[in-house]
């Protein structure tokens, strides 16, 4: 093995790794007994109760510390109370107009407006990871958030020939159902009240709702490629002065394609949290 | 008489803390592990804290004479300068590949002609220029603190310079390839800009390695030279990215081409991220760290 060695101890040889330094003992130490203390080391964080309580200036971070999180929770229950009501909004209007109507023709023009305000204020929610609020990657939350924001703004919003197509219809109640329990799960959480079928709903409803609701994103998007190959649009040719284009119609494929390995990697992080919420399983995490 | 001291080390895993090896009077008793070559072993007090270095003596260390090592596996590890040579080679082939216009990029009736622009003739010795210099700063110049990496590393960083390369190369050895809006005088001050910045990054690379011994992995602060392109070291803490974002603004420049801002914006933000993390640790590590420099650019960054 590469750096090692071997060195001569009074027991015998013994191979040494590289680097570490063997201490010859004295020579006439033969007859007297090895001294086996142990100094611990004190373990990282047991100091604290010997230690004396703090200065001055500790106590005032501590202080700055209790009313950033007093403040940050009293922001997240207020957000998550609004995103609910807006989410349970959409869902009556949305059941109004099918109940009126009959049909689901004109539906999504009908909640379009609310639609886009409460899916695209979800992007605080990056911002929330971000600065550290809400114990989430930031990165997962912000592929569901720009999924979300595509579908909406790229897709449903521009192109209007695909509003009235009836996967429309099966991811918006997948997006409502899945909103509404999420954000008064996160409400009854913050206000330390959480009634178990909520948590139940949760964990629980995302097994069948997310494939339902990748099954929609992905047949509109379908839905929308002949449309875009034909209008051109978000699309740019050369020759221009930028000297670069872009396709939208190759770039709605690509992401049809991205669902294939983004979609599992979601769906097995919602699994493994299901384990460790509902279940109380212990997983261990493999390393980034 | 004095006793003896023995010391006993006991190397659990860092996340089953299984007892992986135990040394008794420093005799190693079992060690039947010998896919973890030295290169993917990482030692540590704590299971999550930072890795022993190969230089560090047992006797120094904070432990009694019972100690407690912490055993990660790295994963498969490659060296650097493998990594690098991989990683460089690619974009200059490629490149040149778009330039000489092989077949099945563009169009049939396009196969291994030239374009008429002289402008991208004058890109494509740029880029080359670029690649063939960081070849030879690998092969010549760099010294390297680690050895090795993770083996994954060599893919997320191929298809990030390979991709870059194939998609910047594509626009500007296109038949349809735009020149700049400003001319002559566009291309002139761009190219000026380039050479600068890249004899300012071989300056910084050469000044940097005379820094440290051949063989040595000691850390000294860098200090300007009787070089003028080293000046920038009073202050910046890491030059060398400083002149590589000017050297990609000149070639943006010269070309006029969207991916290749897009590829310098990228670039600096992850030059940005390194040069944060060296600023502090040179901050960390010297007491009297000349309090006038910033990270990557003079007093903004």
């Amino acid at each position: 093995m590469d750096g090692w060695s071997w060195a001569a101890l009074p027991a015998g040889l013994a191979l040494v790794p590289p680097g570490w330094k063997v201490s010859p003992p004295p020579l006439n130490s033969t007859s007297l007994p090895a001294v086996r203390g142990r100094l611990c080391r004190p373990a990282p964080g047991t100091m604290a109760s010997t230690e004396e309580e703090g200065t001055a200036e500790e106590k005032e971070n501590n202080n700055k510390k209790r009313t950033k999180s007093a403040l940050a929770t009293a922001w997240l229950t207020f957000y998550n109370i609004a995103m609910t009501a807006g989410w349970l909004v959409l869902a009556i209007a949305m059941m109004r107009f099918y109940i009126q109507k009959g049909t689901h023709k004109g539906l999504y023009r009908s909640i379009a407006r609310t639609l886009k305000f409460f899916q695209t204020f979800a992007l605080v929610e990056v911002v929330h990871c971000a600065i550290g609020i809400v114990r989430t990657s930031v990165i997962v939350t912000g592929v569901q958030v720009c999924s979300r924001i595509f579908m909406v703004w790229f897709i449903t919003n521009s192109i209007r020939q695909i509003q009235n197509e009836e996967s429309v219809i099966l991811f918006l109640v997948v997006w409502t159902v899945t909103e509404i329990t999420r954000y008064s799960y996160y409400t009854f959480n913050l206000l330390h009240h959480l009634p178990y079928f909520i948590k139940w709903a949760r964990y629980n409803l995302f097994i069948v709702l997310y494939p339902l609701g990748v099954i929609g994103e992905l047949l509109t998007i379908y839905a929308a490629l002949p449309v875009v190959r034909r209008s051109g649009m978000f699309s740019m040719r050369l020759p221009n002065k930028y000297n670069v284009s872009f396709d939208y119609y190759y770039c709605l494929i690509i992401v049809m394609l991205s669902y294939i390995p983004l979609f599992p990697q979601l769906y097995f992080h919602m699994l493994r949290q299901r384990r460790r919420m509902l279940l109380g399983e212990v997983i261990v995490e493999k390393d980034e | 008489r004095s006793p003896v001291v023995f010391f006993e080390v006991e190397i659990l895993d860092a996340k089953t803390k299984d007892k992986l090896c135990f040394l008794d009077k420093v005799r190693v008793n079992l060690f039947p592990y010998p896919q973890w070559y030295p290169a993917r072993q990482s030692i540590r007090l704590d299971p999550k804290g930072k890795s022993l270095k190969d230089e560090d003596v047992l006797q120094h260390l904070p432990v009694g004479t019972t100690a407690t090592f912490y055993f990660r596996d790295l994963g498969s590890q490659i060296s650097w300068v493998t990594v690098f040579l991989t990683e460089y080679t690619g974009p200059l082939v490629i490149y040149l590949m778009f330039y000489f216009r092989v077949p099945f990029i563009y169009a049939p009736k396009y196969d291994f002609t030239t374009s008429k622009h002289w402008v991208v003739h004058l890109a494509c010795m740029c880029h080359s220029f670029h690649y063939m210099k960081r070849l030879l700063e690998t092969l010549f110049v760099h010294r390297f603190s680690h050895g090795t990496m993770p083996l994954r590393n060599i893919f997320k960083n191929c298809t990030y310079y390979w991709g870059f390369a194939a998609w910047m190369a594509y626009y500007i050895n296109h038949p349809l390839y735009t020149p700049p809006i400003y001319g002559e005088q566009q291309i002139r001050l761009a190219l000026i800009l380039f050479l600068f910045c890249q004899i300012g990054n071989f300056s910084i690379h050469i000044a940097l390695r005379n820094l440290r011994p051949p063989g040595s992995k000691t850390r000294k602060i860098p200090y300007p030279t009787k070089n003028p392109f080293t000046w920038i070291f009073l202050l910046v803490s890491c030059p060398n990215y400083t002149y590589e974002l000017g050297s990609w603004l000149g070639f943006t420049l010269m070309t006029q081409c969207l991916p290749v801002a897009f590829f310098t914006l990228v670039g600096f933000i992850q030059m940005t991220v390194w040069a944060k993390g060296k600023h502090r640790s040179y901050l960390k590590e010297f007491r009297d760290y000349p309090p006038l420099r910033s990270p990557i650019l003079p007093f903004i960054l």
